[in-house]
C-alpha cells in the first residue's frame, strides 16, 4: 500500500486535533418520542491516532462515528475534520468530502453481493478521475495490503466472513483516505479472523500512519488501539487506566 | 460507463424476475409492432391517396352507381384535369369465395395515367391495349396464386353475371409493381369495354370516378362544382377528397386507429407497472447498498442515474427485442395477404417505438430513483444493524 494519496485532494493532516467534536447532541424523533442519543459531547482525535469507542449498547457509538464520517448531522453542536466543518456542508458536498476523506468499515461488511472482490474495492475510485488501467492497479496494491490478491474474483458469498472483512477494509483504504472510520469490525467475526483484522488495523495505523476510529463492544480489540474512550447516556466517560491502551 | 458493470450486475441480481418482466415487455412491443403493421395495413390506401385525387360517387350510397357518361361532364368542371371510372365487379376465383381479391373493370390509359402508384412495363401496358381480355395482375396477387402471363383466368361474378351466362375469361397479359411502399399489388384490373359490353345488366353505368385536378390547393371548390353539376338530377354526386373516402371506407368497421392505440394503452399501462413494481422491488431490497453506496460517496443525483440507467436497460432489452422480432415477422410479408395486402413495419412506428422504450424505462424507474436519491445514509445503514 502506497502512502501517495489517489485521490487530488489537501492533506488534512494539520498537526493538531484532525477530528474536532464540540458540543455535540444528537436527537432521534421515534412518533412522539424523542430519544436523546448524544448530550453535548465533546471528542478530540489527533492525527495519526488508533483511537477505540467503547460503551455499551445505545450509548451512541455508531452515531457518534456516523457524526465524524459525515453519513448523519448532529442536532446541536459541530463537528470538524481537518479543519473543515462537516456538520453544515451541504449533501452533494459532503458527499465528495466523505469519498475523498474517509474509509469505513462496516461490522457486516456490507459488501455488494453481485460485484466480486475487486469490483468492491473498486467502488469508490469509480468517483475519481482515475483510469481503468490505473483503478485496476490501486485496487490490486489495496487487495494485496489485506492479503486478498488471490481471491479478488471471488464474490462476497465464496469467501469467508474474515475475507470478507478484509476485501472491506482494502475498498475503506483503496482511496488513500483521510481517517478510517471502523464499526465493529469484528463484530461478526470469530476470534482468529478478529485477531487478524485487527492486526490489519494495527498495522494500517503503525505503517501507514491512518487516522482510525474504531467502535468496540470488545476489549481485546480496544487493547489494539491507542486509546480508548467510553460512551455512556451519550457523554464520554473517564477511561479506566487499565483500558487506555497501549 | 463507467458503471455500467454495476447497472448490469444489479440487474442480473434476480435472472428469473428480470427474465419475466423483460419477457413481458418484448410481447408488448412485440405486439406494438404487429398492431402498427395492421393500422397502416388500413390506413396504406389513405397515406397513399394523392392530395390532388376526387373520389366521386352516388350520393345515397358507394354502392350505388352512376352513369358513365358523368365521365365527359365532369372533365370539363373547371379545375378538373383527368378523369377515369372504377367499378366493383366482385370476381371469385374457382368458384371459392376464399379466393378473394379486388376485381375491377377500368380504361387502360386512363388508369395507368392516373395511378402513377403502380409500375407496369411498356410493352405489357401495350399488350393490354391489345387484348381485349386482357387483365393486368398486381406482384402480390400473382405470387399468391403462382400467376404468369399468358395465363388464363376463370372469374365468376355474383353482381355482373355475363350474357349468355358462364364464367368470364381473362388473359394475364401484365404484372404491376407497387412504385411506392403502401401501394396495394393484389388487386387485378381489367378492360371496361369488354367488360361493359359482356354483362347481362347495367350497361353504361360504373361504380365511382376518380379525379385528378390540376391545383391540390383547389380540391374543395372543384369537389363542390362537381356535385353543384350533378344537383337534382336522378343520381346526384358526393366528391370528397380521396383520403376522406378512403378514411370513410375503413371506418365502416370501426375507428381501427382508436381500437389499436386503446388496446396497446391497455398493455402499456400494464407494462409500466409490471416493470416498475420490478424497480421498486429491486430498489428496496438494496436500500442498505444503496446507503453503502452513498457512505463511500456516491451522491443522490448518482444513485438516481444508476437506478434509471437500470431501469431503461430492462426497458431496452425487452422493448428493443420485441420490436425487432415484429420487424422480423413483417418483413416475412402477410399471413393473409386477401386481408391485408400492404403489410410492414414503418420506420416513423420503430422510432416511435424505440421513444416508448426510453419513456417506459425512465417512468418506470422514476419513483424507486427517487426514492433511493431522497434515501438517508445512516437510516439506510441502520436497517441493516
Amino acid at each position: 500500500m502506497t502512502r501517495t494519496s489517489t485521490m487530488d485532494h489537501p492533506s488534512l493532516d494539520g498537526g493538531a486535533a484532525l477530528v474536532e467534536v464540540v458540543g455535540v447532541e444528537k436527537t432521534f424523533r421515534r412518533g412522539a418520542e424523542e430519544i436523546h442519543v448524544l448530550a453535548g459531547l465533546d471528542l478530540e482525535v489527533p492525527s495519526g491516532e488508533f483511537l477505540a469507542l467503547m460503551g455499551p449498547s445505545g450509548s451512541g457509538k455508531s452515531t457518534l462515528l456516523n457524526l465524524i464520517g459525515g453519513l448523519d448531522r448532529p442536532t446541536r453542536g459541530s463537528v470538524t475534520v481537518g479543519g473543515e466543518r462537516i456538520d453544515s456542508m451541504p449533501g452533494r458536498r459532503l458527499a465528495a468530502w466523505r469519498a475523498r476523506h474517509v474509509g469505513l468499515v462496516f461490522q457486516f461488511y456490507n459488501l455488494l453481493p453481485v460485484l466480486s472482490a475487486e469490483r468492491n474495492v473498486e467502488l469508490p475510485l469509480l468517483l475519481t478521475s482515475l483510469t481503468r488501467g490505473e483503478r485496476r492497479r490501486h485496487v490490486a496494491a489495496a487487495l494485496s495490503v489485506v492479503g486478498l490478491s488471490n481471491r479478488a474474483r471471488h464474490t462476497p458469498r465464496t469467501l469467508s466472513g474474515g475475507e470478507q472483512q478484509r476485501v472491506g477494509i482494502a475498498r475503506a483504504i483503496v482511496s488513500d483516505p483521510t481517517i478510517l472510520l471502523c464499526d465493529e469490525p469484528t463484530g461478526d467475526l470469530d476470534r482468529r479472523s478478529a485477531d487478524e483484522i485487527l492486526a490489519l488495523l494495527q498495522a494500517l495505523n503503525a505503517e501507514h500512519g491512518k487516522t482510525i476510529v474504531m467502535v468496540t463492544h470488545d476489549p481485546h480489540a480496544s487493547a489494539r488501539a491507542t486509546r480508548t474512550v467510553h460512551l455512556d447516556k451519550g457523554l464520554l466517560e473517564a477511561t479506566p487506566p487499565e483500558e487506555s491502551g497501549r | 460507463m463507467r458503471f455500467a458493470r454495476l447497472v448490469w450486475a444489479n440487474l442480473m441480481r434476480r435472472k428469473l424476475r428480470t427474465g419475466l418482466t423483460m419477457g413481458s415487455i418484448f410481447v408488448a412491443f412485440l405486439l406494438f409492432g404487429i398492431l402498427c403493421t395492421i393500422r397502416e395495413a388500413f390506413s396504406a390506401g389513405i397515406n397513399l391517396a394523392g392530395a390532388d385525387r376526387l373520389i366521386v360517387r352516388h350520393r345515397v350510397s358507394l354502392i350505388m352507381l352512376l352513369p358513365r357518361s358523368y365521365a365527359e361532364r365532369i372533365a370539363a368542371v373547371p379545375g378538373v384535369d383527368a378523369v377515369v371510372h372504377w367499378t366493383w365487379f366482385n370476381g371469385v376465383y374457382r368458384d371459392d369465395p376464399r379466393n378473394f381479391f379486388g376485381t375491377f373493370p377500368v380504361e387502360p390509359d386512363a388508369f395507368l395515367d392516373m395511378h402513377r402508384e403502380y409500375e407496369l412495363p411498356e410493352d405489357q401496358a401495350n399488350a393490354w391495349r391489345r387484348t381485349r381480355t386482357g387483365a393486368i395482375v398486381g406482384r402480390a396477387l400473382a405470387d399468391r396464386f403462382g400467376w404468369a402471363i399468358g395465363d388464363r383466368i376463370p372469374l365468376v361474378s355474383p353482381l355482373w353475371p355475363r350474357d349468355g351466362g358462364g364464367a368470364w375469361e381473362f388473359e394475364v397479359v401484365g404484372i404491376f409493381e407497387a412504385a411506392k411502399r403502401q401501394a396495394d399489388t393484389s388487386n387485378f384490373f381489367f378492360r371496361h369495354d369488354y367488360f361493359d359490353e359482356a354483362r347481362a345488366e347495367g350497361k353504361g353505368q360504373i361504380g365511382w370516378f376518380m379525379v385528378r385536378v390540376d391545383d391540390p390547393d383547389r380540391t374543395a371548390e372543384v369537389a363542390a362544382a362537381i356535385d353543384a353539376e350533378f344537383a337534382n338530377s336522378p343520381a346526384e354526386t358526393k366528391a370528397e377528397p380521396e383520403g376522406a373516402f378512403a378514411q370513410g371506407f375503413i371506418e365502416q368497421i370501426g375507428s381501427i386507429g382508436t381500437i389499436l392505440m386503446a388496446i396497446l394503452g391497455a398493455v402499456f399501462f400494464t407494462i409500466l407497472l409490471v416493470a416498475g413494481n420490478t424497480m421498486a422491488q429491486a430498489v428496496r431490497e438494496r436500500t442498505q447498498e444503496i446507503g453503502v453506496l452513498k457512505a463511500l460517496g456516491f451522491t443522490g443525483s448518482r444513485v438516481l442515474w444508476i437506478v434509471l440507467a437500470e431501469s431503461c436497460l430492462l426497458a431496452a432489452i425487452g422493448g428493443l427485442a420485441g420490436l425487432a422480432a415484429a420487424w422480423a415477422i413483417t418483413v416475412g410479408g402477410s399471413p393473409v395477404p386477401a386481408l391485408l395486402p400492404v403489410f410492414y413495419l414503418p420506420g416513423r412506428d420503430l422510432l416511435i417505438g424505440a421513444a416508448l422504450v426510453v419513456a417506459l424505462g425512465i417512468v418506470a424507474g422514476a419513483l424507486p430513483a427517487i426514492a433511493a436519491m431522497r434515501l438517508q445514509v445512516a437510516a439506510a445503514l441502520r436497517r441493516n444493524a
